[in-house]
């Protein structure tokens, strides 16, 4: 996995609550066995005109203009502002797949569907919580100052704005270091692997119906 | 001894290890794997030179891009692709798979209880947000994410933090024409869609332990909808009977000690729950959503409402988006909604059940002439060939219907099933997004009994009234 330590990301706000991952990365393009190239149908059915099919040439396609990510200050984006609620619906790995091969590395929002918020750190991208009023704040702000950038500090876990507030945030000591250090989890987990074994043999005994398939 | 919740004996039960931090590794009993959510970790897998941990503990199936109507051939190559991926991942890792065409195939959520798969006590992961469903058999049952699935084909284990609890507790009964799914869209109308974020909830109360192993996986199948990853419902007599004799389920002396094990799978008296949301069956009324999100629901008798009566500026605007959307006016009644097709499918209403109750309401009737098209997609093979010898198919038939072959279907259109921009569907599925039946559908999530009267009257109407 990719680590993550700072970044000082340009900054696009998706306004509105409740983003589903159906709208993150509609399903047709689910039907890739691959995990990379969803960056150019992030946000498919907001970010352009007609329908998205897989596998399409997406630079022949008309582009929705009035869409946030279509708008020139917006370009090299590597932080998304976001309302409550972001990641909600379906547990597809592609919504951060798509994030991260767009080019976002971090996501700021006053909270975060659990699936979601969960398949970002496997990603490398960071899901940043803040208490709702700073959130407001950052829209606020965001929206009278062209190239607003957003300073991410992962060790430190702090945010701080281009007139130097800094906001802390919470992250579960785990996952941070995984993300600071970009670990393979199950590389990591593999090196329990006695702990496991041991578990599963007290499980066989106490229900041994667990194991082996149908009758 | 602390009185526990469920699901603290279920986390307990299956804690491996725990960081100070409260990180733990938990054991996955069942893995359940279907095509969109599974080629990247198999691929990880090699990639990374890894073996399965337990074969013996996944089961595999094909439904999002199955076809309800040929079942041999696959026409999109795109789809083609994914589904033969699933097929020789299993066959590379001796995985047991019901492929397409398999009598035992259907929606992953269906099977997995259908085939005795999901047992009470176990924990159940699936790459599908709507594991929430196992719940149902008081199993800690989550939906992850394809590095999770990679991870548990891997080590057998997740990394999980425990949840905080909320208990639903809904005493009474339910009148008349009211189902699980009405008592699914109104907790959520309550909570929210953002109520259970970081709850596993509980459902609870004599109306649940009222309700059939068929409506309480409709419930758990909802809890994802108002946010929480697991839901899940005790064990009691309707659990054990409607495990006994199932394919994968404990047999003989297995059989007893299990059922033994399962019965002390409740919350004690006095058990702790971080939040606790109570509920009146007998105030709950059919409901119809109205917006693009679960929580944005009235009942059948109500009318679509204003949001300039909405306080809250970003709720207004999200209000005003969902409206312009779904095309519809401050103010309409929800009877005066007129549809275009009809969907009593998906992993929430496509049990034997569900179709009984469709069939109970169409019998005799025709679908409207402005429904043009009235599908009723079964959740597996085997619910299937059990409502045709009930005779349901021909009811159905007979009133206009097409009887299908089990998949997702038009729940996400990852098929051929989809609605065309602009089209308005009563679905019995659980989401109403924008665009999740096809690019610009419009979706009114209800239960099978009111997208049957819908059907026959071509647009909402209160199935109390069909019933006498
Ligand atoms: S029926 Fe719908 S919600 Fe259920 S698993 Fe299939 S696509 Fe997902």
């Amino acid at each position: 996995m990719k680590a993550f330590t700072t970044l000082d990301g340009l900054v696009v706000p998706i306004d509105r609550s409740n983003v589903d991952t159906d709208a993150i990365i509609p399903k047709q393009f689910l039907k890739s066995i691959r995990r990379t190239g969803f960056g150019p149908n992030l946000f498919d059915a907001w970010r352009y005109l007609d329908e998205g099919q897989p596998e399409q040439d997406n630079s022949k396609r008309p582009l929705n203009p009035d869409f946030v990510l279509n708008q020139p200050r917006y370009q090299g984006a590597q932080v998304l502002l976001a309302r409550e609620n972001f990641g909600c619906g379906s547990s597809r790995e592609h919504a951060p797949w798509a994030l991260d091969d767009y080019g976002i590395r971090a996501l700021v929002a006053p909270s975060f569907a659990d699936i979601f918020y969960n398949n970002c750190f496997k990603n490398g991208v960071l899901p940043i919580v803040l208490p709702a009023d700073v959130v407001e704040g950052l829209f606020r702000e965001l929206g009278g100052s062209p190239g607003y950038r957003l300073r991410i500090d992962l060790a430190a876990q702090t945010v701080t704005t281009p007139s130097g507030a800094t906001h802390g945030f919470s992250v579960d000591e785990f996952r941070k270091y995984c993300l600071l250090n970009g670990l393979d989890e199950i590389g990591l987990t593999l090196r329990h692997a006695d702990e496991i074994r041991a578990y599963e043999a007290r499980r066989a005994q106490r229900e041994p119906w667990i194991f082996g398939g149908a009758a | 001894m602390n009185p526990l919740s469920l699901y603290e004996k279920l986390w307990q039960a299956h804690v491996v290890r725990e960081e100070p931090d409260g990180t733990a590794l938990i054991y996955i009993d069942r893995h359940l794997v279907h095509e969109v959510t599974s080629p990247q970790a198999f691929e990880g897998l090699r990639l990374a030179r890894r073996e399965l941990w337990r074969r013996d503990s996944i089961l595999a199936t094909a439904d999002h891009n199955t076809p309800t109507t040929n079942q041999t051939v696959i026409a999109d190559p795109v789809s083609r692709l994914q589904v033969s991926t699933l097929d020789q991942n299993c066959r590379e890792y001796h995985i047991t798979e019901f492929p397409m065409g398999d009598h035992r195939q259907g929606i992953v959520h269906v099977i997995g209880p259908e085939q005795g798969a999901t047992l009470p006590g176990m924990t159940v992961v699936c790459g599908d947000s709507h594991t929430s469903t196992h719940g149902a058999f008081a199993a800690l049952a989550m939906g992850i994410g394809t590095s999770e699935v990679e991870h548990v084909m891997a080590t057998q284990t997740l990394l999980s933090r425990k949840s905080k609890t909320m208990l639903v507790q809904v005493e009474g009964s339910l009148p008349r024409g009211v189902t699980a799914k009405d008592v699914a869209l109104a907790i959520i109308g309550h909570i929210g869609t953002a109520g259970g974020t970081g709850h596993a909830i509980e459902f609870a109360g004599s109306a649940i332990r009222g309700l059939s192993m068929e409506g309480r996986m409709t419930l758990c199948n909802m809890a994802i909808e108002a946010g929480a990853r697991a839901g899940m419902v005790a064990v009691d007599e309707t659990t054990i009977q409607y495990l006994q004799g199932r394919p994968f389920a404990p047999h003989g002396d297995q059989w007893d000690a299990a059922v033994a094990y399962w019965r002390t799978l409740h919350s004690d008296e006095g058990a702790h729950f971080d939040r606790v949301v109570k509920l009146d069956a007998s105030g709950i009324e059919p409901l119809v959503t109205w917006g693009t999100s679960p929580e944005m629901v009235t009942t059948v008798g109500g009318c679509v409402p204003d949001p300039a009566a909405e306080t809250d500026p970003t709720r207004r605007e999200g209000m005003e988006r969902a409206l312009r959307y779904m095309a519809l006016q401050p103010g309409m009644p929800i009877t005066d909604i007129a549809i275009d097709k009809v969907f009593i499918g998906s992993c929430t209403n496509s049990r034997i059940e569900d179709l009984r109750a469709a069939a109970a309401v169409v019998r005799g009737r025709k679908v409207a002439a402005n429904v043009k098209l009235a599908l009723v997609v079964p959740g597996s093979g085997l619910v299937k060939a059990e409502a045709e010898a009930e005779g349901l198919d021909k009811v159905f038939i007979e009133a206009g219907f097409e009887w299908r072959n089990p998949g997702c279907s038009m729940c996400l259109g990852m098929n051929d099933d989809r609605l065309s921009p602009g089209e308005r569907c009563a679905s019995t599925s659980n989401r109403n997004f924008e665009g999740r039946q096809g690019a610009g559908s419009r979706t009114h999530l209800v239960s099978p009994q009111m997208a049957a009267a819908a059907a026959v009257v071509g647009h909402f109407a209160d199935v109390r009234s069909f019933l006498n």
